[in-house]
């Protein structure tokens, strides 16, 4: 890779030790990507928790905050793994909460403004067309690519903090124009009257074109999208098909005026078809979860009246997941105190998936299933072995308050 | 029997061979305490990946996913390598902090050239893959 004098000096150590070896690792991974050169990058957001990370990346992560890693660019966190106000309920393990809050401390250390979030798009920050971002996770970075016109590729922890500390990242992918073109046309023929709909429709597009640089371009939506919508097909594109970018005509600021040759339609009877294969298996309906990517304020209001006057049924657990800030706004504006008046848990800075010892969790619960509204947690949460079911927003709180699967 | 691969990262490794039909997410299919693939109806659902060379055809999903690698490979229940046909971002940042080879692209697809079970030795310098003794 062609290096810039600085980039030589961070290389030499003359920015400490910490982002000498960030640089040394940030290298190897253009390498195998074949960048030529950095980029610099003006905005990180990390995922690190002790979920993911484990012992061995708090263990390290401690070290590099002792050997002076220090954040460049405004960086911030993703969802973590636990609400240290709900955990000992959810019966997760106060050691790991330790761990946790060790984690956060350590990221503070570092100059990381610790939000907890994966909605940083809907409430932190917006990145304007063709900044240069290093973001994780996947729905943060295909919203960023996709709406914003702004560029980042996925970056796992390890690679958003090494570009918190060195300013920059590999220019790969997304970061250069022939990666960011339609690859193929989705005509969008169906009436998409819910999040979940538009979740749907990122699951057959995805599932069909699992892969990292393939681009879909959504053209025939008879209305423009709302900022949740668009939230809930970029997370889908993303988890299904691994997808980094879609275009979506007279929308996104970089849609083509020309669509690309292969086409494919998505239709009313399409998603009747995905609703419908879901298996019910035994039949468990108790556990609802509104959650990955977190509840955006308007989420939160909807669901907020969805929810007026029922209760969750007894034995059930409804889940709603959001960050502090719309949090603090749910409860200033009344929504918090209609969701938990009918029984809804509501889970601050963390997203479902993640939750510290959530396989555990699912065997105290004898839960089988989980319903939910996003394809996104549909997909992802498999390896807990939970039998998942997308269901419609109304349909999850017609079934949290009935106990009915349907 | 050589397969060649268009990138790489790593030193040579060599070890047995698991080639799935299906993509990987060490998220959303593995168990990371056990090292075993536990997705309800993955291909490999029920196979240990500790000490193998991977053969896996697409990366799914997940950012979590470089912490991960990070986090089996101290618990010593990583593979030896991952051998992805298309792989992502994640996937290689997740394995270059790890230390665990990686490589994507193949020429001839492994269904023609290498079974679960045979011995492989992968070379990224090179960038190849040999098997060297086939299951007996």
């Amino acid at each position: 890779m062609e290096l810039t004098s600085e980039e030589q000096a961070i290389l030499g150590g003359g920015r400490g030790e910490a982002a000498q070896r960030a640089l040394r690792y940030q290298i190897e991974v253009g390498k195998f990507w074949g960048a030529k050169r950095f980029v610099p990058v003006t905005n990180v957001h990390m995922m690190g928790d002790i979920e993911v990370m484990g012992d061995a990346g708090l263990a390290w992560l401690k070290a590099e905050a002792g050997s002076g890693a220090r954040c460049v660019v405004g960086t911030t966190t993703n969802a973590r793994c636990m609400d240290f106000a709900h955990c000992e309920r959810m019966g997760q393990d106060a050691g790991e909460a330790v761990k946790e809050k060790e984690i956060i401390a350590t990221l503070r250390r570092m100059d990381v403004v610790t939000t907890d979030t994966c909605i940083n798009y809907q409430t932190v920050y917006q990145p304007h067309l063709g900044e240069h971002v290093a973001w994780g996770d996947t729905g943060t970075v295909i919203y960023a690519n996709s709406v914003f016109g702004a560029r980042s590729n996925f970056e796992a922890g390890p690679a958003a903090l090494a570009a918190a500390l060195t300013g920059r990242t590999p220019e790969y992918g997304f970061h250069l124009d022939e990666h960011r073109k339609g690859t193929f046309a989705v005509e969008l023929k169906a009436e998409l009257d819910d999040l979940a709909d538009w979740g749907a429709v990122g699951k057959l597009v995805g599932e069909s074109h699992q892969n990292y640089y393939a681009v879909p371009v959504f053209h025939g939506c008879r209305r423009a999208p709302a900022a949740d919508e668009l939230k809930h097909l970029g997370a889908a594109l993303a988890s299904y098909g691994s997808m980094g970018m879609f275009h979506f005509v007279g929308v996104t600021p970089e849609a083509p005026s020309i669509l690309p040759d292969e086409k494919m339609v998505v239709s009313d009877a399409d998603l009747a078809a995905v609703y419908r294969n879901y298996k019910l298996g035994d039949g468990d309906a108790r556990l609802v979860v509104f959650s990955g990517p977190q509840q955006s304020l308007f989420e939160m209001k909807h669901l907020a009246l969805l929810f007026k006057d029922k209760k969750v049924k007894a034995g059930s657990t409804c889940i709603v997941t959001t960050n502090s800030a719309i949090l603090q706004q749910s409860r200033d504006l009344g929504y918090a105190k209609a969701l938990e008046d009918a029984g809804v848990t509501i889970l601050e800075g963390v997203c479902f998936y993640i939750l510290q010892n959530l396989s555990p969790m699912r065997e105290k619960n004898r839960w089988t299933n989980m319903v939910s509204n996003s394809a996104k947690i549909v997909n992802i949460i498999g390896a807990h072995r939970f039998n998942t079911i997308l269901r419609r927003t109304a349909d999850c709180v017609a079934i949290a308050c009935s106990g009915v699967l349907r | 029997m050589i397969i060649q691969v268009q990138r790489a990262f790593g030193p040579v490794v060599e070890g047995e061979a698991v080639v799935s039909e299906e993509g990987f997410s060490p998220r959303y299919d593995l168990d990371r305490w056990t090292g075993m693939i536990t997705k309800p109806g993955h291909k490999l659902e029920g196979t240990s990946i500790v000490d193998k060379i991977c053969f896996f055809p697409t990366a799914k999903g997940g950012i979590a996913a470089g912490w991960a690698f990070y986090d089996i490979k101290w618990k010593k229940i990583a593979p030896k390598a991952f051998i992805f046909g298309v792989t992502n971002p994640v996937m290689v940042q997740g394995a270059v902090f790890a230390g665990i080879p990686i490589t994507e692209g193949w020429s001839p697809h492994p269904r023609e050239a290498v079974k679960t079970g045979d011995w492989v030795r992968v070379d990224p310098a090179r960038k190849l893959i040999e098997v060297l003794r086939r299951k007996t």
